[in-house]
């Protein structure tokens, strides 16, 4: 198989990922990773390179939409994201010492954990007291529109959501992925900020988490223009198709079937894993 | 409630800011892919081999030895490189915002967390 080809494939393979991504919010991270390894035979340190690329793509393009429904917590994004930068920084120091079978594995059982996490029932519960100090300290608290009017919400349990969201990060720089979901569970079931806010928030610090490994994959070799060329391109591709899609229509469904086909291929991930197929 | 007003306007401009460098670098990307491809296209890859340090285009010293000879991979990681920094300018305005509002705190906690992704990029170029 010559260069175009290889590319033109992968391109194709990167849109669909990037559209399934985006109308399920599992992001299409996930799906490039065992696409590459699994389907082309890419080196995995490849493959999770190029995934970091198009988180940090399909994150900071996404934004621009988020800000207009205008529940972006910054104050807590920023403050969190020391959290997850450290992670993500010693994540892709540890990637490098860690063999590449059992980077697999982790990205299995993450797979499989997360996937796991989108099923779930999310959180729309909204506190309105907090014994939290710290929360008053950082200023975390705030305010999101609702047809009702603005809405407050506190936040508690500031130390257990900063140290998850250190692991967050960990894992983003580990693998290559945004680790979305695992922010929201911190945010959502730790520091109990409602759904809306946490969503929003998150995406705010995924882009700026993979940034802070991008410095250390790509000196490190693992980002190869050859294979970020069509991933880049196409996951924004479909990540844009996507959110033209994207309407009111129930996605419950289809985020149903997603999570199925990403604990096959999870399966299939920790298969090769454990016999040492990277 | 004017403070929140302000925020939401500084948002707007953070979330076109991010948009304008994800274009700016796909249309980048999308001109090295076109140069690579054409004079590579043919070629067998070898992404199965990981080159590692070995690579051409790991650093900036040597995507900028490819640009000189409008490498369409160096122009690629040049792409790459506006997408890396594109979260970061983002933070940068966060700081500006946090100035205007003379949040110490938060001048502060932004300039922590530009100092780790600092260490990130320094990395790459072999001070630390």
């Amino acid at each position: 198989m010559s260069i175009i080809t290889f590319t033109i494939l992968i391109f194709f393979g990167s849109l669909l990922a990037g559209f399934l991504g985006s109308l399920t919010g599992l992001g299409g991270g996930f799906v490039i990773i065992p696409m590459l390894t699994l389907l082309f035979g890419v080196d995995i340190r490849y493959a999770i390179g190029a995934s970091l690329v198009a988180v940090i793509a399909t994150s900071s393009g996404a934004a621009a939409a988020y800000v207009k429904e205008g529940i972006t917590n910054i104050r807590l994004g920023m403050f969190l994201e020391i959290a997850t930068t450290t992670g993500a920084v010693l994540g892709a120091y540890i990637a490098s010492y860690t063999p590449v079978n059992t980077i697999a594995i982790i990205f299995g059982g993450i797979l499989i954990f997360s996937a796991y996490l989108s099923l779930k029932k999310k959180n729309e519960n909204i506190l309105q007291t907090t014994k939290s100090k710290l929360s008053y300290t950082f200023k975390l608290n705030g305010t999101y529109p609702t047809p009702e009017g603005e809405i407050g919400y506190k936040v508690t349990n500031v130390i257990g959501g900063f140290f998850t969201m250190m692991g967050a990060g960990l894992l983003s720089g580990l693998l290559g992925v945004g680790s979305g979901a695992l922010k929201v569970l911190a945010m959502d079931n730790i520091m109990r900020i409602p759904f809306k806010v946490s969503t929003t928030t998150s995406n705010f610090m995924i882009g700026v988490t993979a940034a802070a490994s991008a410095g250390i994959y790509l000196y490190r070799g693992y980002i190869d223009p050859g294979i970020c060329l069509p991933v880049t391109l196409g996951v924004l591709g479909g990540a844009l198709l996507g959110s033209k899609f994207l309407t009111n229509a129930k996605t419950s469904r289809l985020r149903q079937i997603f999570a199925f086909v990403i604990i096959a291929i999870a399966l299939e991930m920790l298969y090769n894993g454990f016999n040492k197929k990277f | 409630m004017k403070k929140i007003m302000q925020d939401d306007d500084l948002e707007y401009a953070m979330g076109n800011l991010l948009r304008l460098g994800v274009v700016i670098s796909s249309i980048i990307v999308f001109i090295g892919g076109i140069i690579f491809l054409y004079k590579h296209g043919t070629h067998i890859p070898e992404y199965h081999i990981f080159k590692g340090n070995e690579s051409m285009f790991n650093s900036l010293p040597k995507i900028f030895i490819g640009l000189k000879s409008f490498k369409g991979q160096a122009i690629i990681q040049l792409g790459i490189i506006v997408l890396i920094l594109t979260p970061i300018a983002r933070i940068i305005f966060s700081f500006i915002g946090f100035l205007f509002e003379k949040d110490l705190l938060y001048m502060l906690l932004t300039l922590i967390v530009l100092a780790i992704i600092s260490f990130s990029l320094l990395a790459g170029t072999k001070i630390v």
